[in-house]
């Protein structure tokens, strides 16, 4: 049996590493189509001063991507270091998409941003933009992958369990690809990728205002973020919530966790603003409610119930019951594979396998297992309540107040009152680090909110974990933060450097600072 | 479209195909890595050898990023138990690399001396030892690798990280680290001129040799000291992928099975002594192109050597030979491996097409004067 201990230090690992990996992945998308923007405007405008607009926000963007390229390299080979029976598992599915990934998205963008930006005095105009395109694009399909991939793991449609070869297998792969939870998660996180982007050249390009210099460069650069920016907050917003009622357990789950619905309510539910919770006692102390708001997000419905709590639980009892046969059946199936009779007891109760895993973490043979073992299992199928409920919360004020922000930013531009509102400009300062304090909680809720599950209702994580010892895994564990934290103080050093440096790092002899020399 | 049997071999011969491609485009930019401090001797120098990979070390490090995946969504078994039984070695080899990005991107963004030979000496290790591990893992695989399945197909390493490295392995590593050096010399060959150029040529001479005499040694050592597999039950090509159903046994002399049972199989190990002779050869009389064509094709003959003596076996298992992963049983379901056929070849020459426009826009020597005239904008 795998311990606790290992399986508890290889999610500490992955959660580190992924977390790591998002601080740069945002801004990476979101800044390669805000260069686009920038450089369409001079390619029609011919105007230089948006030439170095390009070419100072991409440097920025250049030294954020170095540390996106670094992380993300772990990611390609960290379910196979750490989650090594998980990748036998579900690698026939899973794998596809990372791998698609490789030749249509990420080889793009890599191969242009080394033209981006050595390419300027080789290529023409038009062959420029061009090759900024591409990488846009590049960087964009690379995150459509990724979350088919990761869509797949909360909503695992297109595939069916083989006792042959011991795994998940594909059976429909434009299932896989046109999963409702992976289109809805891959526009909302291209979108908050956007807001990331944005409030970054918004909230820098209000530092220089504030302090009265490069102001034709900031201005023109603050208007554009904010009409970007304002565009991406409605479309994080109104597409977040798709997120919310799309179809699938996985969301029924996690979203009476976010709301801390302990039971089912009379349709339409109402919703949870904010909650005293009782984890003990699996009931909230106090909460102030909004009617019938939760079932509207939720179900798009007046009628239409969501299930609470204890309801999934119940229900969950029931196919931990039956899956615990399937996997007896199974056991005897694989030593004797042509045996009909069992054949016949396994197909009976195949749908509940991955519910019958869940015991695995109790008991080695779970045709054993004990009600109090099979108690454990049903409890373990609901998240903890508390973390999800007030990360979500938290992302979703944050997208609010980013909504209010771009709103205001754009009214002041079309008004022509750009750079005027010294409060305004410190708003867009201070709220700079906001995006990506969303897209952390924003990751956390998704996938803490997936737990006990890798792969939703079919392989528990428990079970995922490379056969390693939890000392080296808290060994390597150490490696990464030693690197990953070194290098993000690098990184930030010159971030800080060169924002503060702004376009007169170009050494154009036209900016803030230059005309001394 | 394609029977199971026909898309198992399919699949191993695009593994190659990436991994050739891996070793000769990320290779000549680790070999960079590794001759930067050596063949740059001052700052405006290692700025020079750096700008010949500089737009195009980022796409070619996909070259390794899709290895994975490949191996990921073709062989699913061979990623879950290669690269958790070689744990510390992946482990060694991911944070060499984390050392490129930055060390390319980084390095030159400060005037300081000591910031930039720090990222100098980050380059070199990020260009050094991911080959020397490669090399060494194939000098495992083909010794065999002491792990096993459970009935339900977990697979757990018995073996230790410093076991990996003994004596026939440390031999792999030699190969390829001085076959990505050589083949890194001949690109600096291509884009540099002068002192530099003198340098890179003495290198891609002495580090070619020391491949293929390494090479021919681990021959030598393959037919006279290493057993190889060899299945003698079970193991069905066309069925369904299930590495417990067969028998395997430890045979002397199994390696060198292929090449009496297909005489064209001979070639393989002659293109790499061929090719590596050749580029020695454009070096020496000033022909980098082909000396790195010379190169490029060494190393196809070298990676496919170790691929066709092992065939039908990817890692055989020394401590349990049963559990050995083969091309037959470690494979995904045939419509995966189907759909990720055509996935390929769609995608795969488009890359080769983009990549080969970017080099050509790319072309032409780097200088010192570039270097002077770009102080702001080069790496």
């Amino acid at each position: 049996m795998i311990s606790a201990e290992l399986v508890d230090a290889s999610r500490l690992q992955f959660a580190i590493v992924a977390l790591y990996h998002f601080l740069f992945v945002p801004l990476t998308l979101g800044m390669t189509f805000m260069l686009v923007i920038m450089e369409s405007t001079y390619v029609i405008t011919n105007k230089p001063i948006y030439k170095d607009m390009v070419k100072f926000w991409g440097k920025l963007f250049g030294i954020n991507f170095a540390l996106g390229v670094t992380t993300g390299i772990t990611m390609e080979f960290q379910f196979g270091t750490n989650w090594a029976y998980y990748s036998h598992y579900v690698g026939d599915i899973f794998g596809a998409p990372l791998a698609i990934e490789g030749l249509m998205a990420f080889f793009l963008e890599s191969t242009f941003i080394g033209l981006f930006f050595f390419g300027w005095d080789k290529l023409s105009k038009n062959k420029h933009l061009m090759v900024t395109m591409l990488m846009a694009l590049g960087s964009n399909l690379s995150a459509l992958w990724i979350l088919v991939a990761n869509g797949w793991m909360n909503n695992p449609v297109g595939s069916e369990f083989s006792f042959i070869t011991m795994r998940m297998e594909m059976v429909d792969f434009w299932d896989v690809v046109f999963n409702p939870q992976a289109q809805a998660k891959f526009v909302h996180t291209i979108s908050a990728g956007y807001v990331t982007a944005a409030t970054f050249v918004l909230g820098i390009s209000s530092w220089y205002l504030l302090k009265g210099r490069d102001v034709e460069f900031a201005k023109r650069s603050f208007r554009i973020a904010a009409a970007f920016g304002f565009a991406s907050a409605m479309s994080v917003i109104v597409l977040g919530d798709e997120s919310g009622y799309t179809v699938g357990e996985a969301q029924q789950t996690k979203m009476a966790a976010i709301e801390a619905m302990w039971h089912t309510e009379p349709a339409p539910a109402s919703f949870n603003l904010i909650a005293d919770i009782n984890e003990k006692e699996q009931k909230n102390n106090w909460a102030i409610e909004i009617p019938y708001v939760m079932g509207i997000i939720g179900t798009r419905s007046l009628t239409k119930e969501i299930p609470g709590i204890h309801e999934i639980k119940e229900k969950n009892r029931v196919k931990i019951i039956n899956g615990a046969k399937a996997v007896t059946a199974l056991a005897a199936l694989r030593k004797d594979t042509k045996n009909e009779a069992l054949k016949a007891e396994f197909e009976k109760y195949k749908a509940d396998l991955g519910y019958g895993l869940l015991l695995k973490k109790y008991t080695e043979d779970v045709s054993l297992a004990t009600p109090e073992m099979i108690q454990k299992a049903v409890d373990d199928t609901v998240p903890h309540v508390t973390p999800i409920f007030w990360s979500f919360r938290a992302m979703v004020a944050i997208g609010t107040g980013l909504l209010a922000l771009f709103a205001t930013a754009l009214y002041m531009s079309v008004t022509n009152r750009c750079g005027k509102q010294k409060w305004l400009l410190r708003w867009a300062l201070w709220f700079i680090p906001m995006p990506w304090i969303a897209a952390e909680l924003g990751w956390f809720v998704a996938e803490y909110g997936r737990q006990p599950w890798t792969i939703f209702g079919v392989l528990p994580t428990h079970l995922s974990a490379s056969t390693l010892t939890a000392g080296n895994v808290y060994a390597s564990i150490g490696g990464f933060v030693l690197f990953y934290t070194g290098l993000l103080i690098v990184e930030m050093y010159l971030m800080v450097k060169f924002a503060r440096l702004g376009p007169s790092s170009l050494h154009t002899g036209r900016y803030h600072g230059e005309a001394q020399h | 479209m394609f029977d199971y049997e026909t898309l198992k071999v399919i699949w191993w011969l695009f593994v190659g195909v990436l991994l050739v491609g891996f070793a000769v485009m990320d290779g000549h930019d680790m070999g960079v890595g590794t001759l930067l401090p050596f063949v740059g001797k001052t700052d405006e120098e290692r700025r020079v050898l750096i700008n010949t990979v500089g737009a195009h070390w980022e796409g070619n490090q996909v070259w390794f990023v899709l290895g994975g995946g490949a191996i990921f969504a073709a062989w699913p078994l061979v990623y879950a138990t290669a690269f958790s039984g070689f744990y510390w070695a992946m482990m060694a080899v991911l944070w060499a690399l984390f050392f490129r990005p930055v060390g390319f991107d980084y390095r030159s963004k400060l005037a300081s001396k000591t910031w930039r030979t720090s990222w100098d000496w980050g380059l070199f290790i990020g260009g050094t030892v991911p080959p020397i591990i490669f090399g060494v893992a194939f000098g495992n695989l083909l010794q065999g690798v002491p792990f096993h399945f459970s009935d339900d197909l977990r697979s757990t390493y018995t073996g230790t990280f410093w076991q990996l490295l003994n004596p026939f392995a440390l031999l792999a590593g030699v190969i390829s680290s001085a076959m990505i050096i050589a083949h890194g010399a001949n690109f600096l060959m291509i884009r540099t001129e002068g002192d530099i150029y003198r340098r890179s040529r003495t290198a891609a001479m002495i580090f070619g040799s020391l491949a293929l005499l390494a090479f021919a040694a681990a021959g030598v050592w393959v037919m006279n000291g290493i057993a190889g597999y060899v299945i003698t039950s079970g193991n069905i090509p066309g069925d369904l992928p299930n590495p417990l159903d067969k028998t395997v046994v430890v045979q002397a002399g199994a390696w060198m099975h292929n090449y009496s049972l297909y005489a064209w199989a001979k070639l393989i190990p002659m293109i790499a002594f061929i090719g590596g002779a050749l580029a020695i050869v454009f070096a020496l009389i000033n022909k980098p192109l082909l000396a790195f064509i010379g190169s490029s094709l060494s190393m196809l003959g070298i990676i496919g050597t170790a691929g066709v003596s092992m065939f039908p076996f990817l890692m055989p298992s020394s401590t349990n030979p049963n559990s050995s992963l083969t091309v037959w049983d470690s494979v995904s379901s045939h419509m995966t491996l189907e759909l990720m056929f055509f996935a390929t070849i769609i995608f795969l020459p488009l890359i080769v097409m983009y990549t080969s426009w970017a080099y050509k826009i790319m072309a032409g020597k780097v200088t010192l004067d570039f270097i002077k005239n770009n102080d702001h904008s080069a790496y």
